[in-house]
């Protein structure tokens, strides 16, 4: 045959080909934080092998995933800002909402270090740190988990940072890669989640400065079947029952970046305390 | 997602990202990851349908504008002509609030899936070949129009003759639009979601590698659509040097 026709016949059966599966897989919508660890990636095979449910992840910032949850366009809903997760719930968009696992925020400047922050140095210092110097700062400024919790950050310190540091804090709108690589390119401090740190790889010449700025608590919401009825209810509930259970926990727990475990399964710390 | 077994051994440290980039390429290329096979694959088949699609409508379009003189065709003209500048990410927005549940097409369950891709794609794409048609049929017309008037050809059958006419011009129009929905990332990153092994297209792909902070695979991907690229356009001349 020759090349032409081959290329006419490929073509007819990409066109003739069905687009899509019949049945709809779970849809679970997620933050970049969580995307960059790579956590799903490890866990999602283990939920097909155990419940035999498919899973197709969609990642956006918190507050665009709360969006998506709105619209009715994903069954579950993964993030990381316990306040909007609670009134979205309390709004009757979700049916309702657990805790799952938490990770930490980290501050991350330049191996230079030109704002002069002492190691184990205080979060509310160090920011007041390079509020005073020349130092960039670079913020995501897309309503996610991690721009809210940088900006109780900022509050904790007292400090407005559009006011104060003016033209130094840069706000890129842009998921939690992206914006590293922001910050490795400038060199500029950023607040990052523990998670996404771990298996980042253009650090450049990045480095940790605090090693727990903060908690960072991810929950995850069934999105209310009596808003949308197209909602797949009992998955969704099979595989949120899984992962805040034993195995699903003991999992989370397991997972490594780097021979460091980056998140801990909620469950599994309360019984600790107890 | 990939994994990449880099057969010229450890030098990989000693090069730049730019080097990495190349070396990335031809790593995937030998080792016909299959990953990356079928988000290849996948890119091939949205883009292709289309194109495909949009030839269908947009040839004839073209060719209606090009022979028809009506009020109101010059406008017509200009909107079609600037509708090639839409920006891809507003095609992508327009699309997802036309087909997420909470839209009017929502019944229909298509956000996130291949097809959505290939309507977004579909709008961008028909405007540039509907416009560029007009104009390649519009100066055909003046050289044709005695002569098809004096044969007393019917208005379907002068329509036709000017497209086949102009059928190796167009071909180059196809390729214009394939060039549109091959290398465009907002719409489909927008209306697919970017969902492994189901929406994930090469551009998506690279946006997401960059992402992660893995430039040279990222740029190793960039290559990779490049090469296919080229190898499409090379058939294209291929069949037309052939049949000229």
């Amino acid at each position: 045959m020759r090349p032409i026709q081959v290329f006419f016949i490929y073509l007819t059966v990409l066109i003739i080909l069905p687009a899509e599966a019949k049945s709809r897989d779970l849809i679970l919508a997620t933050t970049t934080s969580i995307d960059s660890s790579g956590l799903l990636e490890y866990l999602l095979p283990k939920v097909y092998k155990k419940l035999n449910i498919k899973i197709k992840t969609l990642v956006r910032g918190t507050g665009a995933v709360l969006k998506i949850g709105i619209n009715g366009d994903a069954d579950i809903l993964l993030v990381h800002d316990k306040d909007s997760e609670i009134s979205f719930v309390e709004k009757g968009y979700g049916s309702f909402r657990k805790e799952v696992m938490t990770s930490h925020f980290i501050l991350i400047g330049p191996s230079k270090n030109p704002a002069d922050i002492p190691t184990n140095e205080n979060t509310v210092n160090a920011l007041n740190q390079i509020a005073k110097s020349k130092s960039l700062f670079i913020s995501r400024g897309d309503e996610s988990g991690t721009h809210k919790a940088e900006l109780r950050l900022w509050r904790l310190a007292g400090i407005t940072p559009n006011e104060t540091l003016k033209r130094r804090y840069l706000e890129t709108g842009s998921g939690m890669g992206a914006t590293l690589n922001m910050a490795s390119a400038l060199n500029a401090y950023t607040i990052t989640e523990s998670g996404s740190w771990a298996k980042f790889n253009n650090r450049g010449n990045l480095v940790t400065l605090i090693n727990h700025t903060s908690d960072n608590t991810y929950g995850i919401i069934l999105v209310n079947p009596k808003r949308h009825k197209h909602i797949l209810e009992i998955n969704g509930r099979k595989f949120i029952n899984w992962i805040t259970g034993l195995e699903g926990q003991k999992a989370i727990n397991s997972y490594k970046i780097n021979g460091k475990r980056p998140f801990k399964g909620t469950s599994l710390i309360e019984e600790k305390n107890k | 997602m990939f994994i990449i077994r880099f057969p010229i051994a450890n030098r990989i440290d000693d090069l730049d990202d730019l080097g990495q980039g190349f070396t990335s390429a031809a790593s995937l290329i030998i080792s016909l990851d299959t990953d990356l096979l079928s988000i290849l694959n996948l890119s091939l088949r949205v883009s292709l349908s289309a194109v495909f699609i949009s030839c269908i409508i947009g040839f004839p379009l073209g060719a209606f504008l090009a022979y028809y003189k009506f009020p109101g065709q010059k406008g017509l003209v200009i909107i079609l002509n600037s509708l090639m500048g839409l920006p891809p990410v507003v095609v992508g927005l327009i699309v997802y609030m036309l087909l997420s549940r909470s839209g009017p097409f929502g019944v229909f369950g298509l956000l996130y899936t291949p097809t959505a891709m290939i309507i977004a794609q579909t709008l961008l794409v028909t405007p540039i070949i509907g416009a560029l048609t007009r104009q390649i049929l519009e100066d055909l017309w003046f050289e044709y129009s005695d002569y098809l008037k004096s044969l007393e050809a019917s208005k379907i059958d002068s329509m036709a003759t000017l497209l086949w006419d102009a059928r190796f011009s167009l071909a180059t129009v196809l390729l214009a639009g394939f060039g549109r929905a091959i290398a465009e990332v907002g719409a489909v990153m927008i209306v697919g979601g970017n969902i492994d092994h189901i929406t994930r297209v090469m551009t998506t792909a690279i946006a997401l590698e960059t992402s992660k902070g893995n430039l040279s695979l990222a740029l190793g991907l960039g290559i990779v659509l490049l090469i296919t690229t080229l190898i499409v356009n090379a058939l294209a001349q291929l069949i037309r040097t052939k049949y000229n």
